[in-house]
Protein backbone atom coordinates (compact mmCIF):
# COMPACT_ATOMS: atom_id res chain seq x y z
CA UNK A 1 0.00 0.00 0.00
CA UNK A 2 1.32 3.41 -0.88
CA UNK A 3 1.49 6.40 1.39
CA UNK A 4 -1.26 8.99 1.15
CA UNK A 5 -3.30 11.69 2.78
CA UNK A 6 -7.01 10.97 2.50
CA UNK A 7 -9.45 13.83 2.12
CA UNK A 8 -12.26 12.98 4.55
CA UNK A 9 -14.04 16.35 4.43
CA UNK A 10 -11.76 18.84 2.69
CA UNK A 11 -12.47 22.56 2.80
CA UNK A 12 -14.42 24.09 -0.10
CA UNK A 13 -11.39 25.50 -1.95
CA UNK A 14 -8.45 23.14 -1.57
CA UNK A 15 -5.98 22.75 -4.43
CA UNK A 16 -2.42 21.57 -4.96
CA UNK A 17 -0.11 24.53 -5.58
CA UNK A 18 3.58 25.12 -6.07
CA UNK A 19 5.46 28.19 -7.29
CA UNK A 20 3.50 28.18 -10.56
CA UNK A 21 4.09 27.75 -14.29
CA UNK A 22 6.67 29.83 -16.08
CA UNK A 23 7.25 29.96 -19.80
CA UNK A 24 3.74 29.18 -21.07
CA UNK A 25 2.20 32.63 -20.81
CA UNK A 26 2.64 33.13 -24.55
CA UNK A 27 0.24 30.24 -25.10
CA UNK A 28 -2.40 31.56 -22.73
CA UNK A 29 -1.46 29.44 -19.74
CA UNK A 30 -1.89 31.22 -16.41
CA UNK A 31 1.02 31.34 -13.98
CA UNK A 32 -1.12 30.08 -11.05
CA UNK A 33 0.81 28.80 -8.02
CA UNK A 34 0.51 29.72 -4.34
CA UNK A 35 -1.33 32.93 -3.47
CA UNK A 36 1.15 33.44 -0.62
CA UNK A 37 4.48 32.20 -1.95
CA UNK A 38 6.51 33.02 1.21
CA UNK A 39 4.02 30.99 3.27
CA UNK A 40 4.37 28.06 0.86
CA UNK A 41 8.17 28.33 1.04
CA UNK A 42 8.04 28.44 4.85
CA UNK A 43 5.80 25.39 5.11
CA UNK A 44 8.20 23.51 2.86
CA UNK A 45 11.26 24.67 4.79
CA UNK A 46 9.71 23.47 8.05
CA UNK A 47 9.45 19.92 6.71
CA UNK A 48 12.79 20.00 4.91
CA UNK A 49 11.52 20.43 1.35
CA UNK A 50 12.70 22.71 -1.43
CA UNK A 51 10.76 25.97 -1.17
CA UNK A 52 8.74 25.43 -4.36
CA UNK A 53 7.59 21.88 -3.57
CA UNK A 54 3.86 21.37 -4.24
CA UNK A 55 1.67 21.59 -1.13
CA UNK A 56 -2.02 21.84 -0.32
CA UNK A 57 -3.45 25.33 -0.41
CA UNK A 58 -6.77 26.00 1.26
CA UNK A 59 -8.98 29.07 1.57
CA UNK A 60 -10.28 29.84 5.07
CA UNK A 61 -10.22 26.20 6.27
CA UNK A 62 -8.64 23.00 5.01
CA UNK A 63 -11.06 20.46 6.48
CA UNK A 64 -10.52 16.94 7.77
CA UNK A 65 -7.78 14.56 6.59
CA UNK A 66 -6.60 11.05 7.51
CA UNK A 67 -2.98 9.96 7.51
CA UNK A 68 -2.57 6.83 5.41
CA UNK A 69 1.19 6.39 5.80
CA UNK A 70 3.34 4.89 8.53
CA UNK A 71 4.09 8.43 9.62
CA UNK A 72 4.36 11.81 7.98
CA UNK A 73 5.78 15.18 8.90
CA UNK A 74 3.56 18.15 8.17
CA UNK A 75 3.58 21.89 8.67
CA UNK A 76 0.78 24.42 8.30
CA UNK A 77 1.52 28.08 7.49
CA UNK A 78 -0.16 31.12 6.03
CA UNK A 79 -1.81 32.33 9.21
CA UNK A 80 -2.76 31.33 12.72
CA UNK A 81 -4.85 28.40 11.52
CA UNK A 82 -6.53 26.18 14.11
CA UNK A 83 -4.79 22.86 13.45
CA UNK A 84 -5.37 19.70 15.44
CA UNK A 85 -4.64 15.98 15.28
CA UNK A 86 -7.15 13.67 16.95
CA UNK A 87 -8.46 16.71 18.76
CA UNK A 88 -5.10 17.83 20.16
CA UNK A 89 -4.11 21.31 19.04
CA UNK A 90 -0.99 21.65 16.89
CA UNK A 91 0.83 24.94 16.44
CA UNK A 92 0.93 26.43 12.96
CA UNK A 93 4.33 27.64 11.68
CA UNK A 94 5.72 24.46 13.23
CA UNK A 95 6.42 20.94 11.94
CA UNK A 96 4.70 17.93 13.49
CA UNK A 97 4.99 14.23 12.90
CA UNK A 98 1.73 12.30 12.61
CA UNK A 99 1.14 8.55 12.75
CA UNK A 100 -0.98 6.31 10.56
CA UNK A 101 -4.67 6.75 11.19
CA UNK A 102 -4.39 10.10 12.90
CA UNK A 103 -7.08 12.54 11.90
CA UNK A 104 -5.83 15.99 10.97
CA UNK A 105 -8.17 18.95 11.17
CA UNK A 106 -7.35 22.23 9.48
CA UNK A 107 -9.62 24.96 10.86
CA UNK A 108 -9.82 28.67 10.24
CA UNK A 109 -7.62 31.65 11.02
CA UNK A 110 -8.54 35.18 11.94
CA UNK A 111 -5.48 36.74 10.32
CA UNK A 112 -5.37 35.09 6.89
CA UNK A 113 -7.30 33.63 3.99
CA UNK A 114 -4.85 31.18 2.41
CA UNK A 115 -3.30 28.31 4.34
CA UNK A 116 -0.64 25.80 3.30
CA UNK A 117 -0.13 22.22 4.36
CA UNK A 118 3.28 20.90 3.35
CA UNK A 119 4.29 17.27 3.76
CA UNK A 120 7.91 16.15 4.04
CA UNK A 121 9.14 15.01 0.60
CA UNK A 122 5.89 16.21 -0.93
CA UNK A 123 2.86 14.89 -2.75
CA UNK A 124 3.36 12.41 -5.57
CA UNK A 125 1.69 14.48 -8.27
CA UNK A 126 2.72 14.52 -11.92
CA UNK A 127 3.63 18.01 -13.14
CA UNK A 128 1.90 19.37 -16.22
CA UNK A 129 3.73 21.98 -18.29
CA UNK A 130 6.45 21.99 -15.68
CA UNK A 131 4.33 22.55 -12.58
CA UNK A 132 1.93 20.80 -10.24
CA UNK A 133 -0.02 24.02 -9.64
CA UNK A 134 -3.76 23.53 -10.13
CA UNK A 135 -5.45 25.91 -12.57
CA UNK A 136 -9.14 25.13 -12.32
CA UNK A 137 -10.32 26.99 -15.42
CA UNK A 138 -7.99 25.15 -17.76
CA UNK A 139 -8.09 21.87 -15.86
CA UNK A 140 -4.31 21.82 -15.43
CA UNK A 141 -2.14 20.44 -12.64
CA UNK A 142 -2.99 19.05 -9.22
CA UNK A 143 -5.48 16.19 -9.16
CA UNK A 144 -6.99 16.16 -12.69
CA UNK A 145 -6.97 19.95 -12.65
CA UNK A 146 -9.71 19.98 -9.99
CA UNK A 147 -10.28 21.04 -6.41
CA UNK A 148 -9.62 18.31 -3.88
CA UNK A 149 -12.92 16.55 -3.13
CA UNK A 150 -14.05 14.27 -0.30
CA UNK A 151 -12.73 10.77 -0.83
CA UNK A 152 -9.69 11.91 -2.83
CA UNK A 153 -6.49 10.09 -1.94
CA UNK A 154 -3.40 12.27 -2.34
CA UNK A 155 -0.35 10.04 -2.76
CA UNK A 156 2.80 10.97 -0.83
CA UNK A 157 6.40 10.37 -1.84
CA UNK A 158 7.44 9.13 1.63
CA UNK A 159 5.95 6.28 3.64
CA UNK A 160 7.73 7.54 6.77
CA UNK A 161 8.54 10.90 8.26
CA UNK A 162 12.23 11.82 7.98
CA UNK A 163 14.45 11.55 11.05
CA UNK A 164 15.47 14.71 12.86
CA UNK A 165 13.97 17.33 15.10
CA UNK A 166 10.83 19.30 14.50
CA UNK A 167 11.28 22.88 13.33
CA UNK A 168 9.41 26.06 14.02
CA UNK A 169 9.46 29.60 12.83
CA UNK A 170 7.94 32.71 14.32
CA UNK A 171 4.76 33.67 12.51
CA UNK A 172 5.90 36.47 10.19
CA UNK A 173 4.68 39.94 11.09
CA UNK A 174 2.99 41.27 8.02
CA UNK A 175 3.63 44.90 7.13
CA UNK A 176 0.58 46.98 7.89
CA UNK A 177 0.97 50.01 5.62
CA UNK A 178 -0.63 50.60 2.26
CA UNK A 179 0.00 48.18 -0.59
CA UNK A 180 2.78 49.59 -2.73
CA UNK A 181 1.95 49.84 -6.44
CA UNK A 182 3.78 50.92 -9.58
CA UNK A 183 1.43 53.03 -11.69
CA UNK A 184 0.57 51.71 -15.12
CA UNK A 185 0.79 50.21 -17.61
CA UNK A 186 -2.39 52.15 -18.53
CA UNK A 187 -2.51 54.92 -15.93
CA UNK A 188 -2.87 57.27 -18.93
CA UNK A 189 -6.46 56.02 -19.30
CA UNK A 190 -7.28 57.94 -16.11
CA UNK A 191 -7.30 61.61 -15.18
CA UNK A 192 -4.77 62.64 -12.50
CA UNK A 193 -7.68 63.31 -10.10
CA UNK A 194 -8.93 59.76 -10.61
CA UNK A 195 -5.50 58.33 -9.82
CA UNK A 196 -5.26 60.58 -6.76
CA UNK A 197 -8.69 59.38 -5.64
CA UNK A 198 -7.66 55.76 -6.14
CA UNK A 199 -4.60 56.30 -3.93
CA UNK A 200 -6.54 58.24 -1.28
CA UNK A 201 -9.39 55.76 -0.92
CA UNK A 202 -9.59 53.01 1.69
CA UNK A 203 -10.94 50.08 -0.37
CA UNK A 204 -12.98 47.25 1.04
CA UNK A 205 -12.05 43.74 -0.15
CA UNK A 206 -15.14 42.22 -1.66
CA UNK A 207 -16.49 38.80 -0.75
CA UNK A 208 -16.63 38.23 -4.50
CA UNK A 209 -13.16 36.93 -5.18
CA UNK A 210 -11.15 33.81 -5.84
CA UNK A 211 -7.73 32.76 -7.09
CA UNK A 212 -8.29 34.72 -10.31
CA UNK A 213 -8.98 38.08 -8.77
CA UNK A 214 -10.27 40.15 -5.90
CA UNK A 215 -12.76 43.00 -6.34
CA UNK A 216 -12.35 46.30 -4.52
CA UNK A 217 -15.40 48.08 -3.14
CA UNK A 218 -15.37 51.85 -2.99
CA UNK A 219 -16.05 54.73 -5.34
CA UNK A 220 -16.39 53.85 -9.02
CA UNK A 221 -13.40 55.01 -11.07
CA UNK A 222 -14.09 56.81 -14.32
CA UNK A 223 -11.96 56.39 -17.43
CA UNK A 224 -10.72 59.53 -19.14
CA UNK A 225 -10.85 58.16 -22.69
CA UNK A 226 -13.19 55.17 -22.52
CA UNK A 227 -12.19 51.72 -21.42
CA UNK A 228 -11.72 49.87 -24.69
CA UNK A 229 -8.12 48.85 -24.62
CA UNK A 230 -6.61 46.63 -27.26
CA UNK A 231 -6.17 43.46 -25.21
CA UNK A 232 -2.61 43.10 -23.98
CA UNK A 233 -0.51 41.11 -21.54
CA UNK A 234 -1.02 41.31 -17.78
CA UNK A 235 0.42 39.76 -14.64
CA UNK A 236 -0.88 38.89 -11.16
CA UNK A 237 -1.03 42.13 -9.18
CA UNK A 238 -2.41 44.23 -12.03
CA UNK A 239 -5.32 46.43 -10.92
CA UNK A 240 -7.73 46.37 -13.82
CA UNK A 241 -10.62 48.81 -14.12
CA UNK A 242 -13.43 47.39 -16.28
CA UNK A 243 -16.26 49.40 -17.79
CA UNK A 244 -18.26 49.40 -14.58
CA UNK A 245 -15.44 51.36 -12.85
CA UNK A 246 -15.10 48.82 -10.03
CA UNK A 247 -11.43 47.84 -9.80
CA UNK A 248 -10.32 44.23 -9.61
CA UNK A 249 -6.90 43.07 -8.47
CA UNK A 250 -5.79 40.18 -10.64
CA UNK A 251 -4.28 37.27 -8.74
CA UNK A 252 -2.35 34.09 -9.48
CA UNK A 253 -4.96 32.32 -11.66
CA UNK A 254 -5.67 35.41 -13.78
CA UNK A 255 -5.93 35.22 -17.55
CA UNK A 256 -2.79 36.08 -19.55
CA UNK A 257 -4.27 38.99 -21.52
CA UNK A 258 -7.06 41.41 -20.84
CA UNK A 259 -8.90 44.22 -22.55
CA UNK A 260 -9.48 46.68 -19.71
CA UNK A 261 -7.06 49.42 -18.61
CA UNK A 262 -4.69 48.53 -15.79
CA UNK A 263 -4.28 51.55 -13.55
CA UNK A 264 -1.46 50.17 -11.42
CA UNK A 265 0.26 46.95 -10.41
CA UNK A 266 0.90 45.76 -6.85
CA UNK A 267 4.60 45.08 -6.24
CA UNK A 268 5.76 41.48 -5.82
CA UNK A 269 6.60 41.97 -2.15
CA UNK A 270 3.09 43.12 -1.24
CA UNK A 271 1.03 40.73 -3.37
CA UNK A 272 0.99 37.88 -0.80
CA UNK A 273 0.02 40.37 1.90
CA UNK A 274 -2.82 41.63 -0.29
CA UNK A 275 -4.01 38.09 -1.08
CA UNK A 276 -4.15 37.34 2.66
CA UNK A 277 -6.44 40.32 3.42
CA UNK A 278 -9.77 38.92 4.49
CA UNK A 279 -12.97 39.85 2.64
CA UNK A 280 -14.50 42.90 4.29
CA UNK A 281 -11.17 44.34 5.41
CA UNK A 282 -9.84 47.69 4.23
CA UNK A 283 -6.76 48.24 2.10
CA UNK A 284 -5.16 51.31 0.59
CA UNK A 285 -2.53 51.80 -2.06
CA UNK A 286 0.61 53.94 -2.31
CA UNK A 287 2.40 54.59 -5.59
CA UNK A 288 6.16 54.19 -5.70
CA UNK A 289 8.61 54.62 -8.54
CA UNK A 290 9.97 51.68 -10.48
CA UNK A 291 13.46 51.99 -8.94
CA UNK A 292 12.08 51.97 -5.39
CA UNK A 293 9.85 49.04 -6.33
CA UNK A 294 12.83 47.08 -7.60
CA UNK A 295 14.86 47.88 -4.46
CA UNK A 296 11.94 46.53 -2.50
CA UNK A 297 11.84 43.45 -4.75
CA UNK A 298 15.52 42.69 -4.11
CA UNK A 299 15.07 43.16 -0.37
CA UNK A 300 12.02 40.86 -0.45
CA UNK A 301 13.82 38.14 -2.37
CA UNK A 302 16.75 38.30 0.06
CA UNK A 303 14.63 37.91 3.20
CA UNK A 304 11.00 36.90 3.10
CA UNK A 305 11.47 34.52 0.21
CA UNK A 306 14.15 32.60 2.13
CA UNK A 307 12.34 31.32 5.19
CA UNK A 308 15.14 28.93 6.14
CA UNK A 309 17.14 31.86 7.47
CA UNK A 310 14.60 32.55 10.17
CA UNK A 311 13.85 28.99 11.13
CA UNK A 312 14.80 27.38 14.42
CA UNK A 313 14.99 23.77 15.41
CA UNK A 314 12.83 22.85 18.31
CA UNK A 315 14.95 21.75 21.33
CA UNK A 316 16.52 18.53 20.21
CA UNK A 317 15.22 15.92 20.53
CA UNK A 318 11.73 17.15 21.37
CA UNK A 319 11.07 15.31 24.61
CA UNK A 320 7.47 16.33 24.40
CA UNK A 321 5.53 17.97 21.62
CA UNK A 322 6.03 21.68 21.38
CA UNK A 323 2.46 22.54 22.27
CA UNK A 324 2.85 20.86 25.66
CA UNK A 325 5.99 22.82 26.53
CA UNK A 326 4.05 25.99 27.16
CA UNK B 1 12.83 48.03 4.37
CA UNK B 2 14.25 51.47 3.67
CA UNK B 3 11.79 54.15 4.56
CA UNK B 4 12.72 56.00 1.37
CA UNK B 5 10.81 53.37 -0.60
CA UNK B 6 7.59 54.84 0.71
CA UNK B 7 8.61 58.42 0.09
CA UNK B 8 9.70 58.02 -3.51
CA UNK B 9 7.97 60.59 -5.71
CA UNK B 10 5.29 59.16 -7.95
CA UNK B 11 6.71 58.88 -11.43
CA UNK B 12 4.57 58.65 -14.51
CA UNK B 13 6.68 57.03 -17.20
CA UNK B 14 3.82 56.70 -19.68
CA UNK B 15 3.15 59.57 -22.05
CA UNK B 16 -0.45 60.74 -22.29
CA UNK B 17 -2.77 59.44 -24.96
CA UNK B 18 -2.72 62.84 -26.59
CA UNK B 19 1.02 62.67 -27.28
CA UNK B 20 1.91 59.08 -27.82
CA UNK B 21 5.27 58.15 -29.10
CA UNK B 22 6.23 54.64 -29.99
CA UNK B 23 7.69 52.36 -29.04
CA UNK B 24 6.67 52.92 -25.43
CA UNK B 25 8.15 51.01 -22.49
CA UNK B 26 5.56 50.65 -19.74
CA UNK B 27 6.26 49.04 -16.37
CA UNK B 28 3.83 46.27 -15.45
CA UNK B 29 4.71 46.09 -11.78
CA UNK B 30 8.29 45.47 -10.65
CA UNK B 31 9.05 42.36 -12.71
CA UNK B 32 7.44 42.88 -16.12
CA UNK B 33 7.21 45.55 -18.81
CA UNK B 34 5.25 46.09 -21.98
CA UNK B 35 6.80 47.34 -25.22
CA UNK B 36 4.01 49.02 -27.15
CA UNK B 37 4.39 49.67 -30.88
CA UNK B 38 1.10 51.41 -31.60
CA UNK B 39 -2.58 51.43 -30.91
CA UNK B 40 -4.24 49.46 -33.70
CA UNK B 41 -4.85 45.91 -34.90
CA UNK B 42 -2.79 45.69 -38.07
CA UNK B 43 -0.58 42.97 -39.54
CA UNK B 44 2.30 45.48 -39.69
CA UNK B 45 2.23 46.35 -35.99
CA UNK B 46 1.81 42.72 -35.00
CA UNK B 47 4.73 41.75 -37.23
CA UNK B 48 6.94 44.21 -35.31
CA UNK B 49 5.83 42.63 -32.03
CA UNK B 50 6.66 39.16 -33.30
CA UNK B 51 9.98 40.41 -34.70
CA UNK B 52 11.07 41.92 -31.37
CA UNK B 53 10.03 38.71 -29.63
CA UNK B 54 12.26 36.70 -31.96
CA UNK B 55 15.15 39.18 -31.71
CA UNK B 56 14.97 39.22 -27.91
CA UNK B 57 15.08 35.43 -27.76
CA UNK B 58 18.09 35.43 -30.10
CA UNK B 59 19.87 38.09 -28.01
CA UNK B 60 19.83 35.69 -25.01
CA UNK B 61 19.73 38.59 -22.59
CA UNK B 62 20.22 37.55 -18.97
CA UNK B 63 17.22 37.88 -16.67
CA UNK B 64 14.46 37.43 -19.24
CA UNK B 65 11.92 35.01 -17.75
CA UNK B 66 9.33 34.86 -20.53
CA UNK B 67 7.58 36.96 -23.13
CA UNK B 68 4.05 37.12 -24.49
CA UNK B 69 3.17 38.84 -27.77
CA UNK B 70 -0.22 40.53 -28.18
CA UNK B 71 -1.78 42.62 -31.00
CA UNK B 72 0.50 45.63 -30.75
CA UNK B 73 2.70 45.02 -27.75
CA UNK B 74 5.12 42.56 -26.20
CA UNK B 75 4.93 41.71 -22.50
CA UNK B 76 8.35 40.85 -21.09
CA UNK B 77 8.61 39.21 -17.67
CA UNK B 78 12.08 39.57 -16.18
CA UNK B 79 14.05 38.98 -13.00
CA UNK B 80 14.91 42.32 -11.34
CA UNK B 81 17.73 40.65 -9.38
CA UNK B 82 19.48 40.22 -12.74
CA UNK B 83 18.32 43.19 -14.81
CA UNK B 84 16.52 46.36 -13.77
CA UNK B 85 13.73 48.14 -15.63
CA UNK B 86 16.12 50.89 -16.74
CA UNK B 87 18.79 48.46 -17.92
CA UNK B 88 16.23 46.38 -19.81
CA UNK B 89 14.81 49.46 -21.56
CA UNK B 90 18.36 50.41 -22.62
CA UNK B 91 18.91 46.91 -24.01
CA UNK B 92 15.56 46.94 -25.82
CA UNK B 93 16.26 50.35 -27.37
CA UNK B 94 19.63 49.02 -28.52
CA UNK B 95 17.98 45.96 -30.06
CA UNK B 96 15.35 48.05 -31.81
CA UNK B 97 17.84 50.65 -33.05
CA UNK B 98 19.82 47.90 -34.75
CA UNK B 99 16.73 47.41 -36.85
CA UNK B 100 14.81 44.30 -35.94
CA UNK B 101 14.05 42.45 -39.16
CA UNK B 102 10.29 42.19 -39.56
CA UNK B 103 9.76 38.58 -40.32
CA UNK B 104 7.74 35.73 -38.98
CA UNK B 105 10.16 32.91 -38.44
CA UNK B 106 8.66 29.46 -38.66
CA UNK B 107 5.14 30.82 -39.20
CA UNK B 108 2.87 27.96 -40.19
CA UNK B 109 -0.20 28.04 -42.42
CA UNK B 110 -3.30 26.16 -41.30
CA UNK B 111 -6.58 25.08 -42.85
CA UNK B 112 -9.05 24.66 -40.05
CA UNK B 113 -12.10 22.48 -40.74
CA UNK B 114 -15.29 24.04 -39.43
CA UNK B 115 -18.92 22.98 -39.50
CA UNK B 116 -21.33 25.91 -39.89
CA UNK B 117 -24.51 23.84 -39.48
CA UNK B 118 -26.77 23.37 -36.45
CA UNK B 119 -26.29 22.41 -33.69
CA UNK B 120 -22.68 23.63 -34.03
CA UNK B 121 -23.56 27.17 -35.14
CA UNK B 122 -25.97 28.43 -32.48
CA UNK B 123 -25.51 32.14 -33.19
CA UNK B 124 -25.41 32.07 -36.99
CA UNK B 125 -29.08 33.10 -37.46
CA UNK B 126 -28.75 35.98 -34.96
CA UNK B 127 -25.52 37.24 -36.54
CA UNK B 128 -27.06 37.14 -40.01
CA UNK B 129 -30.12 39.02 -38.80
CA UNK B 130 -28.14 41.67 -36.92
CA UNK B 131 -25.80 42.31 -39.82
CA UNK B 132 -28.51 42.27 -42.49
CA UNK B 133 -26.89 39.35 -44.27
CA UNK B 134 -28.04 35.86 -45.19
CA UNK B 135 -26.56 32.98 -43.22
CA UNK B 136 -24.77 31.87 -46.40
CA UNK B 137 -23.22 35.34 -46.77
CA UNK B 138 -21.94 35.20 -43.19
CA UNK B 139 -20.45 31.76 -43.82
CA UNK B 140 -18.85 32.90 -47.08
CA UNK B 141 -17.40 36.09 -45.57
CA UNK B 142 -16.03 34.28 -42.54
CA UNK B 143 -14.91 31.16 -44.36
CA UNK B 144 -13.16 32.77 -47.31
CA UNK B 145 -11.08 35.32 -45.41
CA UNK B 146 -7.44 34.69 -44.60
CA UNK B 147 -6.45 35.35 -41.02
CA UNK B 148 -3.31 35.86 -39.06
CA UNK B 149 -2.88 34.58 -35.51
CA UNK B 150 -2.16 37.88 -33.76
CA UNK B 151 -1.75 36.37 -30.34
CA UNK B 152 -2.50 33.31 -28.24
CA UNK B 153 -3.92 33.94 -24.82
CA UNK B 154 -6.77 34.33 -22.35
CA UNK B 155 -7.05 30.54 -22.15
CA UNK B 156 -4.43 27.92 -23.10
CA UNK B 157 -4.01 27.75 -26.88
CA UNK B 158 -6.73 30.27 -27.73
CA UNK B 159 -5.82 32.15 -30.96
CA UNK B 160 -6.98 35.71 -31.63
CA UNK B 161 -7.48 36.06 -35.38
CA UNK B 162 -7.64 39.00 -37.73
CA UNK B 163 -8.41 40.85 -39.77
CA UNK B 164 -12.10 40.00 -39.64
CA UNK B 165 -13.94 41.21 -42.80
CA UNK B 166 -15.53 44.57 -41.95
CA UNK B 167 -19.03 43.33 -42.82
CA UNK B 168 -18.76 40.87 -39.95
CA UNK B 169 -17.85 43.47 -37.30
CA UNK B 170 -20.47 43.10 -34.60
CA UNK B 171 -20.95 44.43 -31.09
CA UNK B 172 -20.51 41.75 -28.47
CA UNK B 173 -23.51 40.11 -26.78
CA UNK B 174 -24.98 42.02 -23.89
CA UNK B 175 -25.51 38.79 -21.99
CA UNK B 176 -22.45 36.57 -22.20
CA UNK B 177 -23.12 32.87 -22.63
CA UNK B 178 -22.09 31.00 -19.47
CA UNK B 179 -20.38 28.45 -21.67
CA UNK B 180 -19.44 27.92 -25.29
CA UNK B 181 -18.14 24.46 -26.29
CA UNK B 182 -14.55 23.50 -27.02
CA UNK B 183 -13.79 24.16 -30.67
CA UNK B 184 -16.35 26.98 -30.98
CA UNK B 185 -15.44 29.25 -33.91
CA UNK B 186 -16.47 32.76 -32.88
CA UNK B 187 -16.56 36.44 -33.82
CA UNK B 188 -16.88 39.44 -31.51
CA UNK B 189 -16.24 43.14 -32.10
CA UNK B 190 -13.61 43.32 -34.83
CA UNK B 191 -11.99 40.05 -33.82
CA UNK B 192 -12.33 36.34 -34.46
CA UNK B 193 -11.16 33.37 -32.45
CA UNK B 194 -11.46 29.65 -31.75
CA UNK B 195 -11.82 28.40 -28.19
CA UNK B 196 -9.82 25.40 -27.01
CA UNK B 197 -12.03 24.53 -24.04
CA UNK B 198 -15.46 25.46 -22.70
CA UNK B 199 -15.36 29.12 -21.59
CA UNK B 200 -17.92 31.81 -20.81
CA UNK B 201 -18.08 34.26 -23.69
CA UNK B 202 -19.85 37.32 -25.05
CA UNK B 203 -18.80 36.44 -28.59
CA UNK B 204 -20.99 34.81 -31.28
CA UNK B 205 -20.60 31.14 -32.18
CA UNK B 206 -20.58 30.71 -35.98
CA UNK B 207 -19.43 27.11 -36.07
CA UNK B 208 -17.27 24.45 -34.49
CA UNK B 209 -14.01 22.73 -35.37
CA UNK B 210 -13.11 19.18 -34.37
CA UNK B 211 -9.47 20.27 -33.93
CA UNK B 212 -8.12 20.09 -30.38
CA UNK B 213 -6.23 23.35 -29.96
CA UNK B 214 -4.81 22.42 -26.57
CA UNK B 215 -3.85 19.01 -25.27
CA UNK B 216 -1.39 18.91 -22.38
CA UNK B 217 -0.62 15.25 -23.07
CA UNK B 218 0.86 16.06 -26.50
CA UNK B 219 4.56 16.79 -26.79
CA UNK B 220 3.62 20.18 -28.23
CA UNK B 221 0.37 20.94 -26.41
CA UNK B 222 -0.50 24.02 -28.51
CA UNK B 223 -1.41 24.09 -32.21
CA UNK B 224 -1.03 27.78 -32.94
CA UNK B 225 1.69 30.41 -32.55
CA UNK B 226 1.45 34.19 -32.92
CA UNK B 227 2.32 34.92 -36.55
CA UNK B 228 0.73 31.76 -37.99
CA UNK B 229 -1.66 32.14 -40.92
CA UNK B 230 -5.04 30.48 -40.96
CA UNK B 231 -7.97 29.74 -43.30
CA UNK B 232 -11.20 27.89 -42.63
CA UNK B 233 -12.58 24.99 -44.67
CA UNK B 234 -16.27 24.16 -44.47
CA UNK B 235 -17.12 20.60 -43.53
CA UNK B 236 -20.44 18.89 -42.84
CA UNK B 237 -21.62 17.28 -39.63
CA UNK B 238 -20.62 13.80 -40.84
CA UNK B 239 -17.04 14.88 -41.51
CA UNK B 240 -16.97 16.70 -38.16
CA UNK B 241 -17.83 13.41 -36.50
CA UNK B 242 -15.20 11.53 -38.49
CA UNK B 243 -12.43 14.08 -37.81
CA UNK B 244 -13.36 14.36 -34.14
CA UNK B 245 -12.62 10.65 -33.83
CA UNK B 246 -9.04 11.06 -35.10
CA UNK B 247 -6.04 11.73 -32.89
CA UNK B 248 -4.42 15.10 -33.33
CA UNK B 249 -1.35 13.44 -34.80
CA UNK B 250 -3.55 11.89 -37.49
CA UNK B 251 -5.31 15.21 -38.05
CA UNK B 252 -2.23 17.41 -38.32
CA UNK B 253 -1.25 16.43 -41.90
CA UNK B 254 -4.81 17.33 -42.96
CA UNK B 255 -4.76 20.82 -41.48
CA UNK B 256 -1.15 22.01 -41.76
CA UNK B 257 -0.54 23.57 -45.13
CA UNK B 258 2.85 22.57 -46.55
CA UNK B 259 5.16 25.57 -46.90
Amino acid sequence: MSAALRAVAPGPYVTIQDAGRRGWRRFGVAVSGAMDLPALATANALVGNDPDTAALEFAHAGGIWDVAADSCRIAVTGGGFAVSADGVALAPWHSHTLRRGQRLSLGGASDAVWGYLAVARGFDVTPQLGSCATHLRSGLGGIDGCRVAAGDVLPLHAMRAPAGPECRVAAPRRASGPMRVVLGPQDDFFAPETIAAFLATPWRISHRGDRMGSWLEGPLLTHAHGYNLLSDGLVPGCIQVPGTGQPVVLLMDCQTIGGFPKLATIVTADLPRFAQCRPGSLVSFAAIGIEAAQDLYCHYRATVAEPGRMMAQVAEPPARPFWLLR
Amino acid sequence: MPRSCLLEPVTSPAPTLQSPYYPRFLPVGDAALTVEFGDAITPELNARVVALDIALAAAELGGIVETAPSYRSLLICYEPLVISFRQLVVELRRLLSRGVPVRQAAAVAWTVPVVYDPPHAVDLPEVAQRLGLTEQQVITLHGEAEYQVYMVGFAPGLPYLGPLPARLHISRRENPRPQVPAGAVMIGGIQANIVPMPVPSAWYVLGQTPLRLFDPTRQDPFLFRAGDRLRFRRIDAAEFGRLAGLTTDALLPLVRVPA
